[in-house]
């Protein structure tokens, strides 16, 4: 239960000549959840494309169940055990919920597990099950989303990520999506490394957690950690107490370097 | 003209019309799973032809033992060229890629002009002759590259919709980093695709054969394919065949009211549909993210 699942070490991925991360080290253990916080442009989701194989790193390296999987193709990573849920519901347009489902599966020979996993979907999805003939690209963003969730649970994966899947859902279902989410992590031991920007709603969720900014890990601890340092809650749960005068929030992002 | 002419004209052009539409298919599905347009695809379809003749006639094995051998050796070819040239042009500039197919098309045509020589060659088939229906003569061939058409549109509908590879096509092309994170293999399936659309453009050649013979100059029908697609809405298949099948169509009627421009009346559509209708006759319902 408390091995190590995924680890990164020194990562460091680039656009062109522009460092998008540089050399971030963090580590899942099997069964947890953990967050990676940050702003728009803090490198979370390149940190999470290089961890799939999406975007290939220039150093460090990228260890998923005791083996390196940097800059392999994404689709070996996933098969590896990796169930990647991109970001902004990025699911097949044209195709019906089923079809969707059915690819989220490729691969698969065990045709009964598939069918009790399809089952099991349903049963935390039961907005699809209405839907399940209907084109994807038809559903409303929140069913989007939870098809994207469904999709990536299809394929059995030891670790699910979760790019941002709050984005764009109002309060209400982003609660419905994130308890889900957390039964998926209780329920089934699936591992969940869930990257956000509404930072009360995940850090609820996560027993660990990362914060990032330009490309670094600025800051880590466990949920309840993170939730009571001062930082966090100035700049991510919006509750500033010591005043909101500029000069202040300056000094005190200085303090994080 | 008499209505029996009309009806034949209709027929020629219907047959002439499924010809484009096999080669547009081939068209769609490559700018579909990889947003390139092939401009070679012409010339997959002559090189196609002359693969069947090379294999039925100069080597003497038969002709349904050389269309099964040349369509085959399309597969590998089209396989071939996503597999070591195609697939190194993702993230390259559209620029850059329409060059590079409108090389392939060149060099191909001159490879073939080399190996097969340029005049027009003979490709004996079991279907020439004609069958008369209801004071209609219609040459035997025309129905077969209609009735070809339907069984390998039908054959392509049910593979994609029906079987795990197909979907799994269909995925690919819809939503490429989706697809790679759902363990597809994009890559192989891309290439797969290349084959398919080589193998359909090269059956197309074969069937068109009786009528336009064989020689490099058939690559023509490329053009006209994608003429055909344009005019459909480039990138949805339905409007590909229907496009096809109007520009087929109205070509003969258009060449026996005004010879004078015949040969140029697709491009005519094309501008006209161009300029009416820019998304064409079926424009997909929403815009592919890129």
């Amino acid at each position: 239960m408390s091995g190590v699942l995924l680890e990164t070490r020194n990562l460091e991925t680039y656009y062109g000549p522009i460092m998008a991360i540089s050399g971030i080290s963090l580590s899942v253990r099997t069964g947890s959840v953990v967050t990676v916080l940050g702003a728009n442009g803090a490198g979370k989701t390149t940190l999470l494309k290089t961890v799939s194989g999406a975007v290939d790193c220039k150093k460090g390296q990228v260890i998923f169940d005791g083996v390196e999987v940097q800059n392999q193709q994404p689709d070996r990573v996933a098969a590896r055990g990796i169930g990647h849920v991109p970001e902004g519901r990025e699911v097949f347009p044209f195709m019906s919920v089923d079809e969707n489902l059915s690819v989220g599966a490729w691969g698969r020979k065990d045709r009964d597990a598939v069918a009790r996993d399809l089952k099991q979907v349903f049963a935390y999805f039961p907005d699809l099950r209405a839907k399940r003939d209907q084109m994807a690209g038809f559903l409303s963003g929140g069913q989007q989303q939870m098809l994207a969730i469904a999709r990536a649970y299809m394929g059995r994966p030891k670790l699910m990520i979760l790019d941002e899947p709050s984005l764009g859902l109002s309060p209400l279902l982003t609660q419905t999506i994130f308890g889900i989410v957390r039964r998926i992590n209780r329920d089934e031991g699936v591992t969940i490394l869930l990257v956000e920007q509404n930072a009360h709603a995940a850090l609820q969720l996560a027993d660990h957690g990362y914060v990032l900014e330009t490309g670094r890990v600025v800051m880590e601890g466990t949920g309840a950690e993170l939730t009571e340092s001062e930082d966090i809650k100035e700049f991510y749960l919006g509750r500033a107490e010591a005043g909101v005068r500029g000069e202040k929030r300056w000094k005190k992002r200085k303090t994080w370097r | 003209m008499q209505w029996t002419d009309a009806l034949q004209l209709t027929i020629i052009g219907l047959a002439q019309g499924s010809g484009y539409a096999l080669v547009a298919l081939g068209f769609v599905f490559i700018y579909r799973a990889t947003e390139i347009v092939n401009f070679a695809h012409g010339e997959l379809m002559m090189l196609g032809a002359f693969m069947v003749l090379t294999f039925a006639e100069l080597w003497g094995l038969g002709f349904w033992m050389g269309a099964a051998l040349g369509i085959l050796t399309l597969g590998v070819a089209g396989y071939a060229l996503d597999a070591a040239v195609m697939r190194r042009m993702i993230g390259e500039s559209q620029s850059s890629v329409f060059i590079l197919t409108v090389a392939l098309g060149v060099m191909l045509k001159a490879l073939a002009g080399m190996i097969w020589g340029y005049g027009p060659r003979n490709l004996t088939v079991p279907f020439q002759g004609t069958v008369e229906v209801g004071g209609l003569v219609i040459a035997t061939s025309r129905i077969v590259v209609i009735a070809g058409t339907i069984v390998i549109c039908a054959g392509l509908y049910l593979f994609l919709s029906r079987t795990k590879l197909g979907v799994a096509m269909q995925a690919a092309s819809q939503n490429q980093l989706a697809a790679y994170y759902s363990r597809v293999p994009v890559k192989r399936l891309v290439s797969v695709i290349w084959a398919i659309s080589a193998m359909v453009a090269a059956t197309a050649g074969m069937l068109m054969a009786p009528v336009t013979q064989v020689s490099p100059e058939i690559t023509a029908v490329g053009i006209k394919a994608l003429a055909g697609a344009v005019v459909g809405g480039f990138g949805s298949i339905p409007g590909a065949l229907l496009g096809c099948l109007l520009i087929g169509v109205a070509e003969p009627f258009l060449d026996y009211a005004y010879p004078p421009l015949q040969g140029v009346y697709a491009y005519a559509i094309m501008l006209l549909v161009l300029v009416v209708r820019p998304d064409g006759l079926i424009p997909q319902t929403f815009r592919k993210k890129v």
